[in-house]
């Protein structure tokens, strides 16, 4: 049976899945280490244990990522681009737009039927509209990122944050605090901003339905729901797998094309 | 006739007195909660040091962010204009200024004249401002008035990559924690900052004499490697305070319009 595996180092995180028939056999998401080589292996390893899989039983791995070109056991690499085209659509086969927010940077993708990359537009220079600043946010407010996206739900009056720039809107929040504002409007007020500095970059590529999300924000309710106001169209959830492995997803599906090209 | 200049930032606020062309006095404080309070104090402090009152001053004119509060102000102008007129006034071969505040950066083309040709700011995003260097004194434990003679002292040519407040504050953190020396992370900064800047001032064309104003003009080492990403050599403005020049600029609207009755 043809055992394949996509490796997905992040700059936060790291990903590996291990897929056999198109089936996702086991996963595993760990904390990026500060050397990508050590959080590949480390991954790898931790996938491998998840389903009682020996390295060697692997015929083919991709690697993708900030840290692609660092993974000792890959035998090729593949863009993030395309690897969360391919992995979004395999989550979801009706799929035409991606919004991939990761820890330090943004994608928006538009893919076709096949999950192959139709445009795209990306930031990895601004820190707004990452994972980043949900986490400086989140910081200041002295709870997990997690929580952070639950507080919309609960918010009465939400504050409107005078910036999207990370920086001025982190002093913003400071203000806030400190003037006893309800946790769960600040809460609202962040995840609202993050939303939109997202949404500009997602209707830039004019985006089509479905619409889904992949990376670790896709977890956040309070910037889902938003985003789906400021786009005007419903965001789409998969039950298949965890949003935060779609690259990895992408790239173990790249492993089985390879193999069968072969 | 005393006229006075009185711009009000969003970190500092300074006030210029003029008498017959000759600036009697000058103050610089910082910002209080309230613009107009912060107005009050820096007109009373450099009242005291000419020895004025403020019945002597004929005509005010106020500028920056917080210009619409100063009490008293007879009329407010942009600080784009105050800016250029009083780089211009210290040096009518400017053709360029670029100013680099607490919370902003701005490049204006000026003419021969002294009027502005274009000009583009930046208010959005804390890259290439003031607050950028403010952070990173902070992470790296030092005062902010060092900087620029710390950043002097590199031997190791670093890169910073990220232009972003946040994610260069990572690489500096990343580089401290390999063990690289304060002095060359700070030079490293300086060029990143001064590339953001840069980008700005070529996105309206440049031309010379380029003459930096605000208060992150102070900063050796971004003056220097401003001038290093420009490829060209930043005039100073012969011993005056850069902070000044945008009251200064104030001030000499303020005569022109005393002048007019």
């Amino acid at each position: 049976m043809t055992v394949v595996a996509g490796c997905d180092v992040g700059s936060l995180t790291s990903k590996t899945v291990i897929m056999r028939s198109g089936r996702i056999l086991g996963n595993a998401i760990i904390k990026s280490k500060p050397n990508p080589v050590e959080s590949a292996q480390t991954v790898m390893q931790a996938a491998l244990a998840a389903c009682g899989i020996n390295m060697a039983d692997i015929l083919c791995c991709i690697g993708t990522g900030y840290g692609r070109n660092n993974i000792p056991f890959v035998s090729d690499v593949k863009s993030e681009i395309s690897c969360h085209g391919k992995g979004a659509q395999w989550l979801l086969p009706s799929a035409r737009t991606v919004i991939d927010i990761g820890g330090q940077d943004c994608k928006t993708i538009r893919i076709d039927n096949a999950g192959q990359v139709v445009r795209f537009a990306a930031n990895d220079k601004c820190a707004s509209g990452t994972g980043r600043f949900l986490e400086v946010m989140s910081g200041v407010l002295d709870i997990s990122v997690d929580e952070l996206g639950n507080l919309s739900a609960r918010a009465t009056a939400p504050v409107t944050l005078a910036s999207n720039c990370t920086v001025w809107a982190q002093a913003d929040v400071i203000k806030f605090v400190n003037s006893g504002c309800p946790l769960a409007d600040i809460g609202a007020g962040i995840n609202t901003a993050m939303a939109k500095r997202v949404a500009i970059l997602a209707n830039s590529v004019k985006p089509e339905s479905d619409i889904i999300m992949t990376g670790g924000v896709a977890k956040n309710k309070g910037v889902v729901s938003t985003l789906e106001k400021l786009l005007g169209h419903q965001i789409k959830k998969s039950r298949k797998a965890d949003p935060q492995i779609a690259g990895a997803i992408g790239a173990a599906l790249f492993a089985l094309e390879t193999i069968n090209s072969r | 006739m005393i006229v006075a200049g009185c711009d009000i930032g969003s970190l500092t606020a300074k006030a210029i007195l003029l008498e017959n062309d000759e600036i009697i006095s000058s103050a610089v404080i910082r910002t209080k909660s309230r613009p107009a309070a912060s107005a009050r104090e820096v007109i009373q402090t450099a009242l005291m040091r000419a020895g004025s009152k403020l019945e002597d001053i004929a005509c005010l004119v106020g500028t920056g962010y917080g210009r619409n509060q100063i009490p008293a102000v007879d009329r407010v102008e942009s600080e784009i204009s105050c800016h250029a007129k009083g780089a211009h006034h210290l040096m009518p071969t400017v053709r360029m200024v670029i100013d680099i505040g607490g919370q902003d950066a701005k490049a204006m083309r000026i003419e021969e004249g002294g009027a502005v040709a274009q000009y583009r700011y930046n208010d959005k995003c804390a890259s290439g401002t003031g607050r950028f260097l403010e952070i990173m004194a902070e992470a790296l434990e030092i005062p902010l008035a060092e900087m620029g003679a710390i950043a002097d002292q590199a031997t190791e040519k670093l890169v910073i990559t990220s232009q972003c407040v946040i994610f260069a504050e990572t690489e500096v953190i990343s580089l401290v924690n390999a063990g690289k020396q304060t002095a060359d992370i700070l030079n490293a900064l300086h060029r990143a900052m001064a590339k953001r800047v840069a980008a700005l001032a070529r996105s309206i064309g440049v031309a010379q004499d380029v003459v930096m104003t605000g208060g992150v003009a102070k900063n050796k080492g971004i003056y220097t490697a401003l001038g290093k990403a420009l490829n060209l050599k930043i005039k100073s403005l012969n011993g005056n305070d850069p902070q000044l020049i945008g009251a200064l600029g104030a001030a000499l609207c303020a005569r022109e319009h005393a002048d007019n009755g």
